[in-house]
């Protein structure tokens, strides 16, 4: 009966671990197929240059610097107001419906196709508000995108820190926002910046939000205003991918390498920042 | 002297429940009172009205005055911030704030405004002595606090209320979660502090409640039934359901 209860155990175990890897495998498929193809691409020449001779030559230069800007632009605009809006639902919102309108309401934006936010961005920004197709419009096109993601991330990460410390917060003579800002905030600091890496992480690799609103096919310098159309990377491989006739893949898959490297970069950070938190957090 | 003045209190929460029932009774001055009775009996809600916790909870009427130094802190007018500087409390389970030993102790005076380190230091030294953790832990003031032992944090608890200078300090079961000898030292602790202080004590227990108790009040469903000094209520209750209840018979 005992041999039977660990064999099982042991088949169990087994048959996880055995699931476990095999999610994992794709990825590394993917991950090295991609490597062997546009490893060879990588050069100094390929990462600091502009391309030419139909982009068939050269390097990627704008492509990357346009993801970089509207990365940025996208924080800026995505991140005070997730995290604002994740503080007023999870520590000052009344449970009432109104709370679980716009709870349900930033769940299901979450759900809406990439595209569907680059044709509102293309309504509103372009042309609406006249910013034209620029990096404005699709840094807030991808910031619309992102919210949802941002505010349920932090509002979780708020949640989770428990009430304890907030009523002896107060009763220690603190007021709310106090409560809020030397005790829940830095508790909740780890989750909230893996959800904001996570959001911003997907704005990087889109291609979709930015189509219609500032990505450009081609431009021969760096943008010098935030009214400017800039390259991005995600639209530039999807041009040389489908666009280019006789495209070197090398540089294609180099390309891909790039943004890859992006994006994983990104969540390597999410995870140092995540487990140095916990390894402090003990509660 | 009485220090509070608790007169006709009722408290209902949004359940419709009376948890305290036209509730009278004066707190004296530099002494323990004792809350105790059954569980349910509307001691931590009492408690929670002293310092305005209880805003925080669902609470539908409060009727009733509570005059302390004969101001109504009922008032919706009351600065709550300063009415808990002033009334300190300790919770049931030691819940110590993710900040080091220190951080925790001068976490109360921080958010008045207090930035003078002299002023921090001496608040962090002369508490952590009143309750009786100096010895222990002054050469890691800069510790997280949660690596202290529980009886360590909940006498931390202690110290952290006190680093206000509080007039009032309210303990809600503060032992119920140590082992005797820690328990020894609070108790200990808390007979020197009433000294200087106003104590109002939930006990985790009857032997507690009569060791600790200058004057105790025992309640029964949101009831006060009887209210005594500490030497007759335990010895020679006059309710027949408080001698029920210091005699075990219930509860
Ligand atoms: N926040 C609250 N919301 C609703 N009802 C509450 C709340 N707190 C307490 N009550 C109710 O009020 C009554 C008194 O509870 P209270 O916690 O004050 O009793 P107690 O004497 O401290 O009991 P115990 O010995 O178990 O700690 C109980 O019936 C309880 O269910
Ligand atoms: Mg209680």
């Amino acid at each position: 009966m005992k041999l039977n209860r660990n064999l099982s155990q042991r088949l169990g175990f087994g048959l996880i671990s055995l699931m476990a890897t095999l999610t994992v495998i794709p990825i590394i498929v993917v991950v090295i197929y991609i490597i062997t193809q546009g490893g060879g691409a990588i050069s100094l020449q390929f990462l600091s240059g502009f391309p030419h001779d139909g982009m068939r030559q050269g390097g990627i230069m704008p492509a990357i610097v346009g993801t970089f800007y509207l990365t940025l632009g996208t924080a800026i605009f995505s991140v005070p107001l997730g995290v604002a809006a994740a503080i007023y639902l999870a520590e000052y919102a009344a449970d009432n419906w109104l709370t679980r309108t716009i709870r349900i309401a930033i769940i299901n934006l979450s759900g809406i196709p990439s595209v569907v936010y680059g044709l509102f961005g293309l309504g509103l920004f372009v042309l609406f508000l006249k910013f034209g197709t620029s990096i404005l419009s699709a840094s807030l096109t991808l910031s619309i995108m992102t919210l949802p993601v941002i505010i349920s991330t932090s509002e979780e990460a708020l949640r989770a820190v428990p009430q304890a410390f907030r009523t002896v917060s107060i009763s220690l003579g603190a007021t709310r926002w106090q409560t809020i800002r030397r005790i829940v905030l830095p508790e909740a600091l780890p989750g909230i910046i893996t959800g904001v890496i996570l959001g911003l992480e997907r704005a990087a690799g889109e291609t979709a939000p930015i189509l219609f609103t500032g990505a450009a096919f081609f431009l021969p310098r760096l943008p010098n205003s935030v009214f400017d159309a800039t390259m991005a990377l995600p639209y530039h491989l999807f041009v040389i991918s489908t666009q280019v006739p006789e495209m070197p893949f090398q540089i294609q898959y180099g390309t891909a390498l790039v943004l890859i490297a992006f994006v994983l970069g990104m969540n390597l950070i999410a995870t140092v920042v995540r487990s140095r938190a916990r390894a402090r957090r003990q509660w | 002297m009485n220090k509070i003045e608790i007169e006709n209190l009722t408290l209902q929460y949004s359940d419709g429940n009376e948890s305290l029932r036209n509730v009278s009774m004066g707190i004296r001055e530099n002494a323990i009172t004792v809350l105790f009775g059954p569980a349910g009996g509307g001691k931590s809600s009492l408690l929670r009205c002293l310092n305005r916790l209880n805003d925080m909870a669902d609470v539908q009427t409060a009727v009733g005055r509570i005059m302390l130094d004969g101001e109504n802190i009922l008032d919706p007018k009351t600065d709550v911030i300063a009415l808990r500087r002033k009334v300190g409390m300790v919770f049931a389970r030691p819940v110590v704030l993710p900040l080091s030993i220190r951080g925790n102790l001068t976490y109360g005076l921080e958010v008045m405004g207090e930035s003078r380190r002299s002023k921090l230091d001496d608040a962090v030294e002369r508490s952590l002595k009143q309750a009786a953790l100096w010895d222990e832990v002054k050469d890691r003031l800069d510790d997280q606090a949660i690596a202290l032992s529980g009886g360590q944090q909940q006498r931390l608890c202690v110290a952290r209320s006190l680093a206000l200078e509080p007039e009032v300090i309210l303990l809600d079961e503060p032992t119920s979660g140590l082992d005797p000898i820690s328990t020894a030292k609070v108790e200990a602790s808390l007979q020197e502090l009433k000294k200087d202080y106003t104590i109002i004590l939930v006990p985790h227990s009857v032997q507690q409640a009569a060791r600790a108790a200058d004057f105790a009040a025992f309640f029964l469903q949101g009831e006060l039934v009887e209210y005594a000094e500490g030497k007759s209520i335990f010895t020679t209750p006059v309710n027949k359901r408080t001698e029920d209840y210091v005699t075990g018979r219930f509860g």
